[in-house]
């Protein structure tokens, strides 16, 4: 089978500061992905590179088949790959529907939905149980609501690739739980990579995990492979004397 | 942008319409000249509301493409001998091919940058139309003749110079003006110039290309106000080097910031109320702009998102 998307030999650098150095990575379709590692791994900024929000200086990355090293972020929106933010970045002042309807109209634009918008963005609400608050301003959400308003714009782009970054970051243990399957909802129509602190979270819902180090992939398998990995624990830990 | 109730701002909009139509059969003399040139100004602020309003984008260059409309036509009909309506298309296209231009350029900063750039375009503007005063009558400006002023219907002709006439031209432009503007900033594509204004980071990764979006939005709104210029030339006869000068750039943020950015009725209200504070308080006191002064700063106290933002924002959520 070949990989949703790869990247080889992919860096960036931010001054002196290699943030990622060289990273050759790939992901399965349908997989869900998850990236850890210590403050500072480069987690982001992998990301944020594949997501098109800042340029690589060496490398490139091909998604389905296509080099999209140079398309401009917007169009790898359109190409499937949907990122939500790490800061919850919802418009405040625009209502939990308009917000949502931005990604419904684009997908509707771009024809890789149909029918009319109303029908797309309650469809994306009420999948994150936000049906009944479509017309109150996402500003005045609670947190979680508005993590989970990300989520359903996420989710209304109909991505192939949705990248999370640091989704349950300020979310209840409740609400953790109602996230959980709600990630793995969205599994079964598209890949999923997501960087994220909390580890049960990464232990209950990665197939396989990537862990960054100092720029760097360090080590990568399975959740138990990875929870067994010497130099994992050193990263994590310090280093074993 | 909601949702709800689209016949209930229809309604308002078309009511609004339908009270300036009445007005022609009542107002005296004075009140009924003045209010046409008003509702041509405010042809100048809803465009500018386009873009300051819906997209945030702060312009101090709009002028420009208000004299692009008001030379543009105003020439055409003087050193051409074309129709009024030829003469009006030349205004309109003289803007949108400007606006196009500048956007390009302009659209490269944003902020304070974009406020500079704009003001430096439209000095250049203003600049060039003294130079070449053999063509546009440099500082004294040109008067279009009465007689050019017409609009022909086979056998009929009717003058712009008769009340009336005037009053009713004004009226069309302001009523198709409101009702696409309307139209465009409750359609989908109004919703994405909002998403702009709060946040284009976050719009640029729900797969939309602002650039392009807002250079749309810079043309649409540069030929609203060509439209203005054009009009006022044809409808005032007097196309002067004075409406390219900085203060008609300033003039449209002011009667917008009065009136309500953002708001489809706000421009009008502004224009308005700008005009008769002006006009009753000179007519008691030659110190009629500490009267002005006074007034603004009330406004801003009690309605600081402009008199229609304000209302809209405390009472009625509902105005589009």
């Amino acid at each position: 089978m070949m990989p949703l998307l790869t990247t080889k030999g992919l860096s960036r650098n931010f001054g002196g500061l290699r943030a990622v150095d060289g990273v050759d990575f790939a992901l399965m379709p349908g997989e869900i992905r998850a990236v850890i590692g210590p403050n500072g791994a480069g987690k982001t900024t992998f990301v944020s590179l594949v997501s098109g929000r800042i340029q690589p200086s060496t490398g490139m990355i091909v998604f389905d088949g296509t080099d999209i090293t140079n398309l401009p972020a917007y169009a790898r929106v359109r190409l499937g790959i949907a990122y939500t933010f790490q800061i919850t970045s919802v418009f405040a002042n625009l209502t939990a529907y308009d917000n949502v309807a931005l990604p419904v109209q684009r997908t509707l634009t771009d024809g890789r939905s149909k029918g009319a918008v109303h029908a797309g963005v309650m469809a994306a609400l009420e999948r994150t149980g936000l049906a009944d608050r479509a017309h109150m301003p996402a500003g005045q959400l609670s947190y979680g609501h508005q993590r989970l308003l990300e989520v359903a714009m996420g989710l209304a782009l109909k991505p192939r690739l949705l990248i999370l970054d640091e989704p349950t970051q300020g979310l209840a243990d409740s609400e953790i739980d109602n996230f959980i399957g709600l990630v793995r909802e969205i599994a079964k129509s598209a890949t999923v990579l997501l960087i994220e602190h909390n580890m049960p979270v990464v232990m209950q819902l990665a197939d396989r995990i990537t862990v960054f180090n100092a720029g760097k992939i360090l080590a990568e398998g399975t959740p138990e492979q990875v929870r067994a990995n010497a130099e994992v624990q050193d990263a994590y830990l310090g280093t074993t004397p | 942008m909601k949702e709800a109730s689209p016949a209930k701002a229809y309604a308002l909009h078309l009511g609004v319409i339908a009270l300036l139509f009445a007005l022609n059969f009542v107002l005296p003399e004075y009140h009924h000249g003045l209010l046409a040139r008003i509702m041509v100004l405010a042809v100048f602020a809803m465009g500018y509301n386009m873009l300051f309003g819906y997209v945030g984008l702060l312009s101090l260059g709009h002028a420009m493409f208000f004299s692009a409309g008001l030379y543009g036509a105003g020439l055409a009909v003087i050193h051409l001998g074309w129709s009024v309506p030829a003469a009006f298309a030349a205004g309109l296209a003289c803007g949108a091919l400007l606006a196009l231009v500048i956007g390009v350029l302009a659209l490269r900063t944003s902020g304070v940058a974009f406020m500079i750039v704009t003001m430096m375009f439209a000095q250049v503007f203003y600049l060039m139309i003294l130079y070449f005063a053999s063509w546009t009558g440099g500082d004294q400006g040109l008067v279009v003749p009465q007689s050019a002023r017409v609009l022909v219907f086979g056998s009929t002709s009717l003058s712009l110079t008769n009340p009336t006439m005037r009053y009713m031209s004004a009226l069309v432009l302001f009523s198709i003006v409101l009702l696409v503007t309307l139209a465009v900033v409750r359609s989908r594509y109004g919703r994405v110039l909002v998403a702009i204004r709060e946040n284009e980071e976050r719009t640029k990764m729900l797969g939309y290309d602002t650039f392009s979006n807002k250079l749309a939005a810079v043309v649409v709104s540069g030929t609203i106000c060509a439209a203005s210029g054009a009009a006022y030339a044809l409808l005032f006869g007097y196309v002067g080097s004075t409406f390219a000068s900085v203060q008609y750039s300033i003039l449209p943020l002011l009667w917008v910031l009065l009136g309500g950015a953002a708001t489809t009725l706000g421009p009008l209200i502004g224009t308005l109320f700008m005009y008769y504070v002006v006009d009753i308080t000179s007519g008691y006191t030659s110190a009629y702009l500490l009267i002005v002064g006074i007034a603004l700063i009330l406004l801003v106290l009690f309605f600081p998102k402009g008199i229609l933002g304000t209302i809209r924002q405390r009472w009625l959520g509902w105005l589009p």
